[in-house]
């Protein structure tokens, strides 16, 4: 299947090594950003895929960033000016506005229609959906555009998120909103949580960036571990809900042999027992929370009832000093009336204000706990240390306890 | 300028409440889902506690959008998803609907205007990816194209539901990785020291800040030609690119030494085993737009071996954790060498400190 434009179209230059990207299959780009064009008759548009067949033919990028922004905001615009104007007048400004958008990326076609409709008439209409940090990234428009766009997009209901060294939006799975395994309010914390940093967001006044991302079990589809300095991933405290009558109709329709190598082998605690041969057995105090039986048998087993979240700190990705995972720090906390909030919202303050004091220009917060040591994070954050936190304790011999 | 006569007062609104951007069925049971199933691949069936049922058809989407392409796309949500429509944190599309009648003819509409419909269980799924030359300040590739290039070199599997386990893909325009830790990752790896413009550097860097950047101290002031600029220690440099984000007179990108590197087993979640990081098993593939062909065969060959040897659940990392390295370098005829063993902080970590081997 191919789908090339249209070439008959007057209004684009030509860009053949763009063109090999309109083969294919896959939902093309270029085929799209192309049709936009010849549609509108934008010129950035054109100047855009110019500027990036040119990048294809030298294999180098060619934006720059610079300081582009709203008024009362220092963040939030994502500055980009062609350092090759002179060559592509047309993409001499190609700037970016970060939207947050609703937790779990949920519109209603009227929020987006809205939003097209601003964005078309007022700049580029393209669109990225979305932002690895979780953001809906409204892409080309210029400077002297900038205040206006934001003020017709504010008047709709929309803000905008976090860039450089601030609180970056935050980004959450489906929740409970379309998932039995959602242990917490995955949307609603991502909601309140995030506006209650506002002010963080859109004011840059840390080390560097701060994320939250909100999974709703521990298969962690918002990827918080990995991509977040406070991962707050859903979890239960006491036993696996099993319906006994579909554990043993799920062995009917897929084997007994299907139950014992796919679930119960698989158990990383070995905390799963095959009982007679139309049941099971789960040693809930060996169960480490890690989701592979709920996730096979999604009909006859399911999280506990008492449910809360744990909280991992510290992950980021490569720079500077390779990926670190976020690690646990609070096995479990409740989050779901306003005074559970105002607790995680008590203790994020107290984590972020240390890392704000302490942390060095650019230091993500698990580097930071890394280079002062996790005993003097732990006493700044108000924890107690507790063996969930550690693979095991230290191996190596040389430590200064209190004396 | 608009800028400085102030009309409108800017509301902090801060993230846009969910509420009223839910499907009418996901605020009806919200929180009180019961199960899911997959009638097929790329739809869902999610069945509340009441009994009714939810259907979501995922489709894939360029990432990169217009306006043209979310309006259609909220075409089909006005037609049969009740006005609402959600994305996934690898930028599919998930459209909705309670109405089992309404699943075909949702796929057909997508299909016709070239939305695959696909994504789920253990399928590929969108490539998490970054923007590259497109509109990135630092990227050493097009991400955007590399993306479009390799899942259309692997677009088989994200319409099947055929391999171990899920597959998430990652790919990142420079060693940032925006893209993310994943089962196979794509990611540019820089080749040599930066190149330094000394012309330039007092007058657009701040020097100490590009001193501290750098992780292993290679980089340290000198004059040049009469004027303040910064040199770097190549023996000491790592050509993480990490100076390049605070100084844009150390470039790091090359148009022949920026290079692809291919890492893999990756994982996000906690089911099983623990989540990981990926680790090197490919580097110095050309940066070669615009298709890419090389990388795309190491990423192709990587998936057969995985398809075919992969016990059901087991994720990428997970199968080589029990067939072994030396195994999994033999089924995907790529090459160990010295360099895929770390030698940064901590690496003794990763060494085989035991009489464990394979033969």
């Amino acid at each position: 299947m191919s789908e090339q434009t249209d070439t008959q179209e007057t209004f684009l230059h030509p860009t053949p090594l763009l063109d090999e990207l309109e083969k294919g299959p896959w939902p093309g780009f270029i085929t799209r950003l192309k049709k936009l064009a010849n549609r509108t008759h934008n010129p950035m548009v054109r100047g855009v895929l110019d500027q990036l067949e040119y990048s294809y033919e030298t294999r180098m990028g060619y934006w720059k960033g610079g300081v582009v922004g709203v008024r009362g905001y220092g963040a939030g615009i994502i500055a980009r000016f062609s350092m090759i104007a002179d060559k592509f007048p047309e993409a001499t400004e190609f700037h970016t506005l970060r939207i947050q958008p609703p937790a779990g990326f949920h519109y209603s076609t009227k929020a987006l229609r809205e939003v097209c409709d601003v964005w078309e008439r007022e700049a580029s209409g393209i669109i990225c959906m979305h932002g690895q940090t979780g953001n809906l990234q409204l892409i080309g428009c210029t400077q002297d555009n900038v205040q206006h766009i934001f003020d017709e997009l504010n008047k709709l209901g929309w803000d905008l998120g976090g860039a450089g060294a601030d609180m970056r939006s935050g980004m959450s799975c489906v929740g409970e909103a379309r998932c039995e395994h959602a242990c917490y309010d995955t949307l609603g914390a991502h909601f309140k949580i995030l506006n209650n940093y506002g002010d963080d967001v859109h004011r840059p006044s840390f080390p560097y960036k701060f994320k939250f991302k909100f999974s709703g079990c521990p298969n962690d589809c918002a990827n918080s571990t990995q991509r977040s300095d406070c991962a707050v991933i859903g979890t239960w405290r006491d036993d696996i809900q099993i319906d006994h009558e579909k554990v043993g109709a799920f062995i009917d329709n897929n084997g007994l042999d299907y139950v014992v190598n796919s679930v119960i082998n698989m158990c990383p605690t070995r905390a799963i027992e095959l009982k007679g041969t139309r049941d099971i057995e789960i040693n809930n105090s060996d169960c480490v929370r890690c989701m592979h039986c709920i996730n096979v048998m999604t009909e006859a087993l399911s999280p506990g009832k008492d449910r809360g979240v744990s909280l991992l700190m510290g992950g980021k990705g490569h720079l500077k000093v390779g990926n670190m995972l976020g690690s646990m720090m609070v096995p479990f906390m409740k989050l779901k009336t306003d005074e559970d909030f105002a607790k995680m919202i008590e203790f994020t303050d107290r984590v972020i204000d240390w890392w704000a004091e302490n942390g060095l220009d650019h230091e993500r917060l698990g580097e930071c706990i890394e280079r002062l040591g996790i005993q003097t994070f732990l006493d700044a954050a108000g924890l107690e240390a507790t063996p969930d936190m550690v693979e095991h304790p230290r191996d190596n011999p040389f430590f200064k306890a209190a004396y | 300028m608009s800028a400085s006569t102030e009309e409108w007062k800017t509301i902090e609104s801060g993230v846009r409440d969910h509420i009223p951007e839910l499907h009418p069925a996901q605020v009806r049971n919200f929180g009180k889902w019961q199960y899911h199933y997959r009638p097929r691949p790329g739809v869902l069936c999610h069945v509340a506690e009441s009994g009714e049922k939810l259907f979501t058809v995922r489709c894939g989407i360029q990432r990169q959008m217009t306006v043209d392409s979310v309006r259609f796309l909220c075409d089909i949500a006005d037609k049969y998803c009740e006005g609402h429509l959600r994305f996934t944190v690898r930028s599919n599309c998930e459209l909705m609907t309670t109405e089992e009648a309404n699943v075909d003819k949702i796929i057909e509409e997508l299909e016709a205007e070239g939305h695959p419909v696909g994504g789920t269980g253990n399928a590929i799924t969108c490539f998490a990816h970054t923007q590259g030359w497109f509109h990135c300040d630092i990227p050493a590739t097009d991400a955007s194209g590399a993306n479009k290039s390799l899942m259309d070199a692997i677009f088989e599997e994200f319409g099947r539901e055929e391999m171990p386990n899920r597959v998430r893909l990652s790919t990142s325009c420079c060693e940032i990785n925006c893209g993310g830790q994943a089962d196979i990752a794509v990611v540019i790896q820089h080749t040599r020291p930066p190149r330094i413009n000394h012309d330039i550097l007092s007058n657009i860097c701040e020097l100490p800040k590009a001193v501290a950047r750098c992780p292993v101290a290679a980089i340290r002031p000198t004059t040049v030609n009469g004027k303040p600029s910064l040199m770097v220690e190549e023996s000491k440099c790592i050509v993480c690119g990490a100076c390049f984000g605070a100084c844009p007179a150390m470039e790091i990108n090359h148009p022949e030494y920026s290079k692809f590197a291919v890492w893999v087993g990756g994982k996000l979640g906690n089911a099983r085993t623990k989540p990981t990081n990926m680790k090197l098993v490919a580097h110095g593939l050309p940066n070669n737009p615009p298709r890419w062909p090389e990388v795309a065969e190491v990423v192709k060959n990587i998936l057969a071996a995985y398809k075919a040897g992969g016990k059901p659940w087991e994720r990428v990392g997970e199968w080589i954790d029990r067939i072994g390295w030396k195994r999994f370098f033999a089924e995907t005829g790529l090459t160990f060498d010295k360099y895929m063993i770390d030698n940064y902080r901590h690496a003794r970590i990763s060494f085989n400190k035991s009489a464990h081997v394979r033969f």
